[in-house]
């Protein structure tokens, strides 16, 4: 595990090293912007509608009581989805999405020798393939979580008029009521935590590909698999330290 | 030119590599020749540096290069081609883009200035119109023609080559190795190509390194080899019973 962990650390400092050309990294960096926000857009905003609307009614479900205002469904479902659901349940699927991507894209290109062309050439690898995609990840994962808090929120507005269980208004109401910015900011830091371990140990699994096929399927499992239990670990020390 | 000194390389316990020495000069064509797992792959990958050697010097042009760090290889990098025994060419890329990545990240030339120089590296490898294309489409000749214009793109001093004949049929191999021979006339280069193929042996093997358990075994020419008594080297070159006829009537 020490081996690894320092591995990983060293291949984080070949990667930050100073760029050969700085436009054709720049050109890299926009493109992986784009494959992780732009294609990541549709799913992060289905599961946050799905999310927010159950999130609502469960909420409802458990006001019973008459002595609680109707409309704290609103308030409970917004932090619920701004501390919680968002940050996180979006970065575990960004880590299936994104993550298993860039773990084969990677690791394909090692056992295909693209990485040892790269080197032949005089380009760092790491620089080039690994960079770009955590400057990706930890600038699109932010703006996707604050997409998906938007919708979330909307997806319990829709589950309210849906269901009835909470009046549109109550929930409004709610919403409205008692909002703190730190909340949003324990987010923000959380998205750009859950972008880096996204990016930077799915692309250490691919980088140390060997082998062939199989071998990238592995390293694109064990990427996700390390992520998200990165995420959840990330999660928790993020929430005890900021709240 | 290129000289290697006493290269050792181990894996573990598996002494690859035992103390190869040679010295590979410009504008002929040396080749490294060997059974497979006689150690030519990681040779080539010790000189270029993709494996560091565990003893012993690799000097390029008088320059120690293993001694050297990889932003002190860069310069050097700049001067090497490869063409790897799947072309390695980038998936993502077209053609075009392929040729032009090295002029991109280590030139100041204009877009235009690097496109002529793609379109004249493409043309040279009878590839003219192909730049749209992407490596998925090529096949298994074109993706090899296009890693060599990908490899001289920069003007190369050194060429490295791993197997270029792997998976061509004769002709179009017979292709590749002139292609290559050419070029290495041509532009003076330092070429050192691996293979175990026996008709790039007889046909460019201007100085071949016979190599045999991880040592360097026998050395000499194509035309050498015909007269040889080394008893692992005829073995191997005249394995089959049509090569054993054809030297009995030498």
């Amino acid at each position: 595990m020490f081996y690894s962990f320092g591995r990983y650390i060293l291949l984080l400092r070949l990667s930050f090293r100073r760029p050969e050309k700085f436009k054709v990294y720049w050109a890299e960096v926009m493109r992986e912007m784009v494959s992780v926000g732009i294609g990541s857009l549709g799913i992060i905003g289905i599961i946050s509608l799905f999310i927010g609307a159950a999130t609502t009614i469960q909420v409802a479900f458990q006001l019973s009581s008459p002595l609680v205002p109707r409309s704290i469904a609103g308030s409970i479902s917004r932090d619920s989805n701004i501390l919680e659901f968002s940050p996180t349940i979006s970065s575990l699927v960004l880590a299936g999405r994104v993550g298993s991507s860039i773990a084969s894209q990677i690791g394909t290109m090692r056992v295909t020798e693209q990485i040892d062309a790269l080197e032949i050439m005089g380009v760092n690898a790491p620089g080039y393939l690994i960079a770009p995609k955590i400057i990706a990840g930890m600038t699109m994962v932010p703006l996707l979580v604050i997409m998906s808090i938007a919708l979330s929120i909307t997806g319990g507005y829709i589950a309210c008029i849906v269901s009835g269980d909470v009046s549109p208004a109550d929930y409004i109401t709610g919403v409205n009521n008692g909002f703190d910015g730190l909340t949003v900011r324990v987010a923000m830091v959380k998205a750009v935590a859950f972008g880096f371990i996204i990016a930077s140990i799915c692309a250490y699994q691919g980088f140390y590909t060997s082998g062939g096929a199989l071998e990238v399927g592995q390293s694109a499992t064990k990427g996700v698999v390390y992520s998200c239990v990165m995420i959840l670990f990330a999660d928790l020390v993020i929430t005890r330290i900021m709240l | 030119m290129i000289e290697i000194n006493d290269i050792q390389k181990t894996f573990g316990e598996n002494h690859v590599l035992r103390g190869i020495s040679a010295t590979f000069k410009p504008g002929i064509n040396n080749l490294i020749i060997g059974g497979s797992g006689s150690g030519k792959t990681t040779l080539l990958k010790c000189i270029v540096g993709l494996h560091e050697p565990t003893k012993g010097e690799v000097i390029f042009a008088g320059e120690n290069f293993t001694k050297m760090s990889f932003e002190q290889r860069v310069p050097i990098r700049t001067h090497i081609g490869m063409l790897f025994q799947n072309s390695a060419l980038f998936d993502s890329m077209t053609v075009e883009e392929n040729v032009m990545f090295p002029l991109n990240l280590f030139t100041q030339m204009s877009r235009g200035e690097k496109l002529d120089r793609a379109n004249f590296c493409l043309e040279r490898v009878n590839l003219t119109g192909k730049n749209k294309l992407y490596p998925a489409e090529l096949s298994g000749g074109m993706k090899k023609r296009v890693g060599i214009a990908r490899a001289i793109s920069m003007q190369p001093k050194y060429l490295f080559v791993d197997e270029p004949n792997s998976g061509l049929d004769p002709l179009t191999s017979i292709l590749i190795d002139d292609l290559i021979s050419e070029l290495t006339q041509e532009y003076q280069i330092t070429t050192v190509v691996v293979t175990h193929d026996m008709n790039s042996v007889m046909g460019i093997g201007d100085h071949i390194i016979f190599l045999y358990n991880g040592e360097k075994w026998w050395e000499g020419s194509n035309h050498d080899i015909a007269h040889t008594d080394n008893k692992e080297l005829n073995e191997f070159v005249f394995a089959s019973k049509f090569m054993r006829a054809a030297k009995s009537k030498l």
